[in-house]
């Protein structure tokens, strides 16, 4: 029998791409001095010429949110800065689909995630934080109810939408302006949710965008017209931002790599560890900081584990992001997609064992097919370095002491998970792992409600729940 | 003259539960504030330092792993402890600062009082700021705050007892190991305050005592890979931006206070972990 799947494509007829952008500042759109391409990651397709920010475009855009934050939204109550969001929250709702289709296009993610995961979530966000606008005398024991200022926020492409969510919403509800810069490579959602702010009547400045590329987001960084900082991205870039802000006076929070440990004890239940092994690295290409990028399976059920875990891989379907049967979409850039394959060509010089199942992979646009490596060990690359991809690298444990001494062997510390039947042994694993989330019987699980953010070298801080609200306001002690 | 010539102290380190010399074989000397001769403390090294963080690093997970109840009553021996020698630590403090006896008996009691004040938290902190988090979908969610690890501090060089205190006993009392360089010009309390600590059951490792000079040893505690936290608070705040700069390698957590007694030194050097797992039968 075959159970071949139709093609289900999403129409594209919902959303309108204007063939050129500007920024978005002051509540205007200001026509930008040069322009790049976005693409299409699936087709190259090019979608429309983004505006590359200058130091100027930056200034321009401080002023406007210095001068909102001065005159209008430091004056409002907490209620009316609620509402606000609380009206960004309902116009994401209504635009939802417009957003996800938008999103697909410029990303590459399949629409099943941007249609239920990204999306929904940045809604949420909002909802989340508008409740917060009005309460925040009750934020925390070491905040604070004042805001920094004006914020400056740079995200990445991995989730567009949902960072911008993570930064723009907790920025807005404790009071801060903010000028935001989106990922070079996926900006129209970030343009797109413009337009929600006019829709929902934000007073001009309160949020700024900037496009461009790694030369805006570092005039944003050096502007001293900042207060604070929040970026999500890269360890290396995170450092850069950090040595930059060191000597001023402005706050910063990081978001940075991972190279998550997935952990499953011999006791775990089989089948639905192999979902969760599936969804801890495949969900959105692999492109997510807290991926389960690290199989870490016990000895006696190694050989399970894999035999099943390479039987599910076969039927993951790569292709179309638009379809609303894909799992697998598209490499987000041609840049990214050289990275894995520098990574994972280091994972075979080095001695570790490629495996991928036997799927077609679309001629244009950049792909890359699931894979796993097995027989890696700490020291491979592979192991320790972030791949940023549909890349798994599994290792064997003997000892429940040695799966958490390799779990927690990395500079990293932002996720891990642990795949276990027994309760008192998932709380054990989960105090000795120095992560900042950790997903016992389930992976690559989010919610506005809980926070999220790194030990070590993964980051500062956190986004989500009181702990990440805290970030956007003053703290009592320094 | 008397006949009787007074015995006195030679001030030293106070690493994993002993009290070495430095291994650089230095010292300078600490004078009253009239110029008058007090001791030769030890001017520790970059080794002295690293020695140090290798104890407090092989301390940690033990003391992490103490209860806080037992986190706490230990907390509060070193203050009844120290509340027992409050004369001799207020005669010492106004040797180094020329404090009057009155506002050197304040100090200590101050630093008493502080003591006991962090001994209290450990086992309440964790309740006010971790949190259940009402996730949509069947997860039970929970976010609980962490020791950190190895924490160093660069105490203050204005108050030599309660500042040292001020900036160790937060440290500590989550879970964190401390490695503390003492006021520079006024280090004899914080050494001092080694001996009530060796005798508050305090396990060895947890807190370290480093006698020197902040310019030479701050920004080895800023690079060292092996510390997590950084209390800068005694620097002077021009030298902050350096600092911080030396210490974003392994992305350091850096932190100046100005209030002694405040909540949020406990939880500069935690990390808030957020659990998931499914609901379901």
């Amino acid at each position: 029998m075959n159970f071949e799947y139709a093609a289900a494509p999403e129409s594209r007829s919902v959303v309108k791409i204007d063939p050129e952008y500007g920024h978005f500042i002051n509540g205007k759109w200001v026509n930008g001095s040069s322009h790049f391409n976005s693409i299409n990651p699936a087709t190259e397709e090019v979608l429309s010429r983004i505006a590359l920010g200058t130091a100027a475009d930056v200034d321009a855009a401080v002023k406007a949110a210095r001068n909102a934050f001065d005159k209008s939204w430091s004056k409002l109550s907490g209620r009316e800065r609620g509402k606000y969001l609380f009206r960004i929250a309902r116009i994401m709702q209504e635009r939802a689909r417009e957003f996800a289709v938008l999103e697909t296009l410029d990303n590459g993610k399949p629409i099943r995630e941007s249609r239920d995961v990204d999306v929904p979530l940045s809604a949420a966000h909002f909802f989340y934080h508008a409740g917060w606008a009005d309460k925040l005398e009750y934020a925390g024991v070491d905040t604070t109810t004042a805001p920094h200022g004006v914020v400056g926020q740079i995200i990445p492409w991995n989730f567009p939408l949902l960072m911008l969510a993570w930064k723009v919403a907790p920025a807005l509800a404790t009071g801060n302006t903010v000028v935001l810069k989106p990922a070079e490579t996926t900006s129209l959602t970030a343009l797109l949710f413009a337009q929600v702010c006019q829709q929902a009547g934000l007073p001009d400045g309160v949020v700024n965008i900037v496009t461009g590329d790694g030369s805006t987001g570092s005039a944003i960084v050096s502007h001293p017209g900042i207060d604070k900082i929040a970026f999500t991205g890269s360890t290396e870039v995170g450092k850069l931002i950090a040595r930059a802000v060191a000597p001023t006076n402005k706050s910063l929070t990081l978001e940075l790599g991972g190279k998550g440990a997935n952990i499953v004890f011999g006791d775990a239940a089989i089948d639905e560890t192999v979902e969760g092994i599936v969804n801890g690295i495949f969900f959105n290409q692999g492109h997510v900081c807290c991926a389960g990028s690290r199989l870490i399976l016990q000895e006696n059920i190694a050989d399970e584990v894999l035999e099943k875990l390479k039987r599910r891989m076969e039927k993951i379907r790569v292709g179309d992001p638009l379809d609303k049967n894909t799992d697998l979409g598209a490499i987000n850039s041609g840049e990214q997609l050289a990275k894995i394959h520098e990574l994972t060509a280091a994972g075979d010089a080095e001695g570790a064992g490629r495996w991928s199942p036997n799927c077609a992979l679309p001629d244009k646009g950049f792909w890359f097919a699931p894979t796993i490596f097995t027989g890696v060990t700490q020291s491979h690359r592979i192991a320790r370095e972030e791949i940023f991809g549909p890349v798994l690298s599994v290792l064997t444990f003997r000892t429940p002491a040695e799966a958490i001494e390799k779990a927690n062997n990395t500079p990293f510390g932002l996720s891990a998970g642990i795949w276990s039947e027994k309760g008192s042994n998932i709380l054990w694993a989960s105090q000795q792992l120095r992560a900042g989330v950790i997903w016992a019987n389930t992976f690559n699980k989010f919610d506005p409600a809980s926070p999220f953010g790194g030990y070590k070298e993964s980051g500062w801080g956190r986004e989500g729940g009181r702990h990440g609200l805290s970030a956007y306001l003053k703290g009592s002690a320094k | 003259m008397s006949g009787r010539l007074e015995v006195m102290k030679t001030y030293k380190l106070y690493i994993n539960g002993a009290f070495p010399r430095t291994e650089s074989g230095r010292s300078y000397e600490i004078t009253s504030n009239k110029g008058e001769f007090l001791a030769n403390a030890c001017l520790a090294s970059r080794k002295d330092l690293r020695d140090a963080v290798v104890a407090a690093r092989a301390a940690q997970p033990g003391w992490a792993k103490a209860t806080a109840f037992n986190r706490g009553q230990i907390m509060y021996r070193i203050a009844e402890m120290l509340e027992g020698r409050s004369d001799q630590f207020a005669q010492e403090i106004s040797l180094q600062t020329g404090a009057s006896a009155k506002e050197s008996l304040q100090e200590v009691s101050d630093a008493v009082d502080l003591l006991v004040w962090y001994a209290g938290w450990s086992d309440k902190l964790p309740s006010l700021a971790g949190s259940t988090n009402p996730v949509t979908g069947p997860f039970y969610n929970f976010t609980i705050p962490e020791a950190l690890g190895v924490v160093g501090a660069i105490a203050s060089i204005d108050k030599p007892l309660l500042g040292f205190v001020a900036a160790v006993a937060p440290i500590l009392v989550s879970g964190n190991t401390a490695v503390a360089l003492a006021s520079s010009s006024a280090p004899l309390s914080a050494i001092s305050f080694a001996e009530v600590v060796a005798t508050s059951d305090l396990p060895n490792g947890v807190l370290n005592i480093l006698s020197g000079q902040q310019s030479e040893l701050a920004p080895w505690f800023a690079s060292h890979m092996d510390i997590d936290g950084l209390d800068i608070s005694g620097l002077p705040s021009d030298q902050h931006g350096s600092i911080k700069e030396a210490g974003v390698e392994n992305l350091k957590r850096i932190s100046a206070f100005t209030k002694n007694n405040e909540p949020g030194r406990i939880l500069a050097f935690m990390e808030a972990k957020t659990i998931w797992h499914p609901i379901g039968n």
